[in-house]
């Protein structure tokens, strides 16, 4: 029996902690644990009553299609971001009450910000941008698909099993308490033999690889699949910001996961990397670590960037203002952000020299993302802005951005660092750059493309609403926090000594409410507008006058994308064609097209290497032999088996194109001033030609 | 020249910036970061105070400008020009390369300064002093810290004498820092006086400080480092010299700190268990005469030895057990 289950015991299920011992401390963890169970079982009643089992084999999990395989992993990330908020505002609450002491044990306090923090990383902030980079990259250089369809499947497989251990790690047995970075030797196995550490190392190790794949996969994409005449300078923003994203995944994914396996051999195998004894040394840890954690901020905030590179000349309806100098600056961005590591730890007892130069470098990637922002600024200059919900979260980035930045830079000067690192200050700082930058950016082209993915638009004033919560939530929440960062009180305690916090505090959770109803929001907004989506449907394509080539399709595009392959004489190739008066037009001859067929290939990686990380972490030897060598198996298998494509014929292309132009033809095409009412189908009468 | 009202401007703005945390400000028994009574942590304030004021004159722009432009070339202005097709311009490149270049060269060289002029590892000496504009009164004071689950051990090896949860300091003679732990690893920070290091098994860390009036700020542990964590906090008393003297008195004539009773301080817990595990009534921070000499060293030779430390030997673990962690002998 011993050996059939490793050391996991039935006292390790979390689902009865509060009835044992009840409390508000069990209450919060058994609530979690019993949300999660029960939250699962609901999907899957539903997915029996509504007889939708078979739909959601053949339609996503094995679909191969990146437009899907980017919608599952943005449902990824709002599922884990639900989870996310979540443990934010009880951290908050509990915060509130921890004037010597709080409502939670300290032992719960610190799985929250441990899990929170991998959570929000790992799990919602990668999901986020890697669905939109799957979604848009294909689309925006006028191919059909990845350059390896399968590849990006067993990444999005491997995503999930970090986020399933995660999500598991809630009802079997704890988390790890040494926060997002796990800094041994408090993770290491003379210190916490538990299985929290090795859930973490297990979820982020295997996730690492699927996010390194996708860099290998979106790079080569990239490189290899623009159409004819789309040069590295016509390609659009993001697709540029993506691109140096996916360079950076590669590179900067790898130190992070040999961290993680140095780590697991240290706790399983009795290596000393990483231990107090015996030569091993944490310092070796915190620079692999954040050898990967720095590029890791960029990687997040750079396809972000894209996007509101996207909507600024979307919603001034006028050309970007400076794109060399921003694929400039993000190319440096990209390359400088490797040589900036140590600011996470000028406190480690390092030489002036090193310290300055750091600093130095720290403070020049700030260059290039000033030059971001004052671009951004020019090209809404001289535009005829319309004030549309991304634009909102557009201008609570710009302000709030800023004030990140600025802090930043007081963070690169590590005579200010020693005395502001590790305390709320840095809190502040990282959702500073994280929410207004990131979310804010996820959040602004989810209300873009959205459309493009599911033929209707989103409610506007629902979205302002949610927009507006978001902004004024972030302020209350997290700005104060720089205040009691500067006074001294640490990150990552449960409790605190100074009675001038707790008004501090007070306005932190009742910021902290407001950022859960903007969460709420979010859904609220798609509920309305599923309701009307037919007054809301946008089937023609193109309902913000867009400017790139994922606007010529039609909402949602067709499996194939593009009836024929576009030929790119210029940077917004699609503005221009709407310019000259020819957006629409119908090839003389169609041709079959090929597509990979559907595949269980991901979701054999993500089955067995769940089953592969439990069984790591709970010690059950032979499940982990058996799920990795079934897995290489299956593979072994699958590899002598024909691979058919799929043909769609040119008749079915020509149809659809057909009646899609037809369509587009027949519509008067609606000026700026009817963007957001019924009259918006999808055909933009463009600004540039009404205005001239 | 305008570079220098510029400088002015940014200077108020500084203040303005500064005025927002004058609650803080008006905390005055323990005192911070932003109420140092040392000169260490006063250069990290007013390099707090030009590096915001500095970065302003890139970010003001941006504050200002957003909302104008987004009020004036709102789409229903018909008095603004509609320029669809602009998108480069010389001059504005330059200034937008060039401005934050400039203002990141000038924060680069003042930033290099600070680093070398108050690097923890720097001697705090008469060089120093002159550079610094303070006074030093009197010969160094060497402290060594140790970093335990969950309280602070400084051990005075040049009095003979140790104290766990409150580090006292005289007025105007540098404290001279080593630090290590015991345990996972920590960071120590005296926000009144200078930033944190972090403290590492098996290896020495150094820390200077000097505090130029009486006052108090707090030693604290900023990583996190297991459930006690948040009470790792102990008072950093500067006192005048005779004050001091008085103290280290008391703390000669206090109990001997032994390897037993360092086994028993080394256990995880805060100050209160252990006053009860030593058998030592009353409240708040324990004093200890020296009894074993070269402790610090011996902590640190611990993890050193080329030989396993078993979790049993290891301070913090949950398994220890110090029966079976004896420090080891270092050479004289
Ligand atoms: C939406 C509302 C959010 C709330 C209320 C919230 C709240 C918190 C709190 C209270 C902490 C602990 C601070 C401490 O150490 O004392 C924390 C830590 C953290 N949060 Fe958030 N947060 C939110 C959103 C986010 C987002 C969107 C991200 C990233 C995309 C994020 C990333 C992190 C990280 C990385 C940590 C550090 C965890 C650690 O210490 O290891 N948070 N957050
Ligand atoms: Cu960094
Ligand atoms: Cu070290």
């Amino acid at each position: 029996m011993i050996d059939l289950f490793g050391r996991l015991a039935w006292g390790e299920l979390k689902l009865f902690e509060f009835f044992h011992a009840p409390s508000i401390d069990t209450a919060v963890a058994s609530g979690a644990a019993w949300m999660a169970v029960l939250g699962v079982l609901a999907v899957m009643a539903w997915l029996t009553v509504a007889r939708r089992w078979g739909w959601l084999w053949s339609e996503w999990l094995t679909s191969v299609d990146h437009k899907k395989i980017g919608i599952m992993y943005m449902v990824i990330g709002f599922v884990m971001m639900a989870r996310g908020v979540f443990e934010g505002i009880v951290m908050r609450a509990h915060q509130t009450t921890a004037l010597d002491g709080g409502v939670l044990s300290n032992t719960h306090w610190a799985e929250l910000f441990s899990t929170h923090g991998t959570v929000m990383i790992f799990f919602v902030a990668m999901p986020f941008i890697t669905g939109f980079m799957n979604y848009l990259i294909p689309l925006q250089i006028g191919a059909r698909d990845m350059a390896f369809p399968v590849l990006n499947q067993i990444s999005l497989g491997l995503t999930t099993t970090g986020a399933a251990l995660v999500m598991i790690s809630l009802v079997v047995g704890a988390f790890e308490t040494g926060g997002w970075t796990a800094y041994p030797p408090f993770t290491g196995a003379d210190f916490d033999p538990g299985p929290g550490p090795d859930y973490w190392v297990w979820a982020i190790a295997l996730s690492g690889f699927g996010s390194m794949f996708s860099g290998m996969n979106f790079a080569v994409t990239i490189y290899k699949m623009r159409a004819p005449g789309m040069s590295f300078m016509k390609m659009p923003v993001f697709t540029w910001t993506a691109l140096c994203t996916s360079i950076l995944l590669i590179f900067a994914l790898p130190p992070l996961t040999v961290a993680c396996l140095m780590q697991a051999l240290d706790r399983l195998a009795g290596f000393h990397f990483f231990t107090n004894d015996l030569g091993g040394n944490m310092m070796n840890y915190a620079n692999l670590f954040w050898m990967f954690g720095h590029p890791e901020v960029y990687i997040l905030v750079l396809p972000a960037y894209g996007i509101f590179s996207e909507l600024t000349s979307m919603f001034a309806a006028k050309r970007l203002y400076g794109y060399t100098s921003l694929v400039i600056a993000t190319m440096s961005i990209a390359v400088i952000s490797f040589c900036v590591w140590l600011h996470h730890f000028f406190t480690m007892g390092n030489s002036a020299t090193i310290n300055a130069a750091f600093g130095i470098a720290t403070g020049i990637i700030a260059i290039p993302t000033g030059v971001k922002v004052y671009v951004w600024m020019a090209t809404l200059w001289g535009g005829r802005i319309r004030m549309t919900t991304p634009m909102v979260y557009m201008t609570g980035f710009f302000i709030l951005f800023v004030i990140g930045g600025l802090s930043g830079i007081i963070l690169a000067n590590p005579a200010i660092n020693w005395q502001v690192h590790n305390t709320q200050f840095i809190v502040a700082h990282f959702h500073n750059v994280l929410l207004p930058g990131l979310i804010f950016g996820i959040f602004a082209g989810v209300h873009i493309w959205f459309p493009k993915a599911f033929g209707f638009r989103l409610d506007e004033r629902a979205g302002k609403i949610t927009a507006l919560l978001w902004i004024v939530g972030f302020c209350l929440t997290f700005l104060p926090l720089y205040l009691v960062g500067l006074m001294g009180y640490p990150r990552r305690s449960a409790a605190f000594d100074n009675p001038d916090f707790v008004p501090i505090m007070i306005v932190c959770m009742i910021g902290a409410c407001l950022l859960m109803a903007a969460f709420a929001g979010l859904f609220v907004t798609l509920w309305i507008s599923i309701r009307n989506r037919d007054a809301l449907a946008v089937p023609l394509g193109d309902p913000w006058d867009g400017r790139t080539l994922e606007w010529a399709t039609s909402a949602p595009p067709p499996p194939w994308n593009f009836a024929m392959i576009p030929h790119v004489n210029e940077r917004d190739a699609f503005a221009r064609e709407k310019a000259d008066g020819q957006p629409y037009v119908t090839p003389e001859r169609y041709e079959d097209v090929h597509l990979p067929p559907n595949t269980a290939a991901g979701m054999v990686v993500m089955i067995a290497t769940t089953a592969f990380g439990f069984a790591m972490t709970w010690w059950i030897w032979w499940l982990a032999v058996a799920s990795f060598a079934g897995m290489v198996l299956w593979y072994v298998v699958h590899s002598f088996r024909e691979h058919p494509e799929v043909t769609i014929p040119a008749s079915t292309v020509a149809r659809h194109h057909k009646a899609w132009v037809e369509a587009a033809s027949l519509n008067p095409g609606v000026t700026r001033d009817h963007e957001n009412d019924t009259r918006n189908r999808g055909r933009a009468a463009t600004d540039m030609v009404v205005a001239s | 020249m305008s570079s220098a009202r510029h400088l002015g401007a940014a200077y108020r703005c500084a203040l303005l910036f500064a005025l927002l945390f004058a609650p803080s400000l008006a905390v005055a028994e323990v005192q911070g970061f932003l109420t140092p009574f040392g000169a260490i942590a006063r250069v990290q304030r007013t390099e707090l105070i030009w590096a915001t004021a500095i970065t302003m004159i890139a970010i003001l722009p941006v504050l200002v400008g957003t909302p104008l432009i987004l009020w004036w070339y709102r789409r229903d202005n018909t008095r603004a020009t509609y320029r669809p097709q602009w998108h480069f311009n010389t001059k504005l490149e330059i200034l937008m390369w060039g401005v934050p270049t400039i203002i990141i060269v000038a924060l680069s060289v003042w930033l290099t300064q600070a680093v070398f002029r108050i690097d923890p590892y720097r001697d705090i000496d008469a060089e120093m002093a002159e550079g610094m504009d303070f006074e030093i009164t009197g010969p160094p004071v060497p402290v060594d810290v140790v970093g335990l689950d969950w309280k602070w051990l400084f051990i005075y090896p040049e009095e003979n004498i140790a104290s766990v949860g409150e580090l006292v300091l005289p007025v105007g003679r540098p404290a001279d820092m080593r630090l290590t732990t015991d345990t996972v690893m920590q960071s120590f920070m005296a926000p009144g006086l200078a930033g944190q290091i972090y403290t590492m098994a098996g290896m020495v860390t150094q820390l200077s400080m000097i505090a130029d009036s009486p006052g108090t700020t707090v030693g604290q542990n900023t990583q996190y480092n297991g459930t006690g964590f948040p009470a790792q906090r102990a008072p950093v008393r500067a006192l005048s010299t005779e004050d001091y003297a008085d103290w280290v008195e008391t703390a000669r004539g206090a109990p001997a700190l032994d390897a037993e009773t360092y086994g028993v301080l080394a256990q995880s817990g805060d100050i209160a268990k252990a006053r009860t595990d030593l058998g030592r009534e009353g409240d708040g921070p324990l004093v200890f005469s020296l009894a074993a000499p070269r402790l610090f060293d011996r902590v640190v030779a611990r993890y050193r030895s080329g030989e396993p430390v078993p979790p049993e030997a290891q301070p913090g673990s949950p398994v220890y057990d110090p029966e079976s962690a004896s420090l080891p002998e270092v050479p004289q």
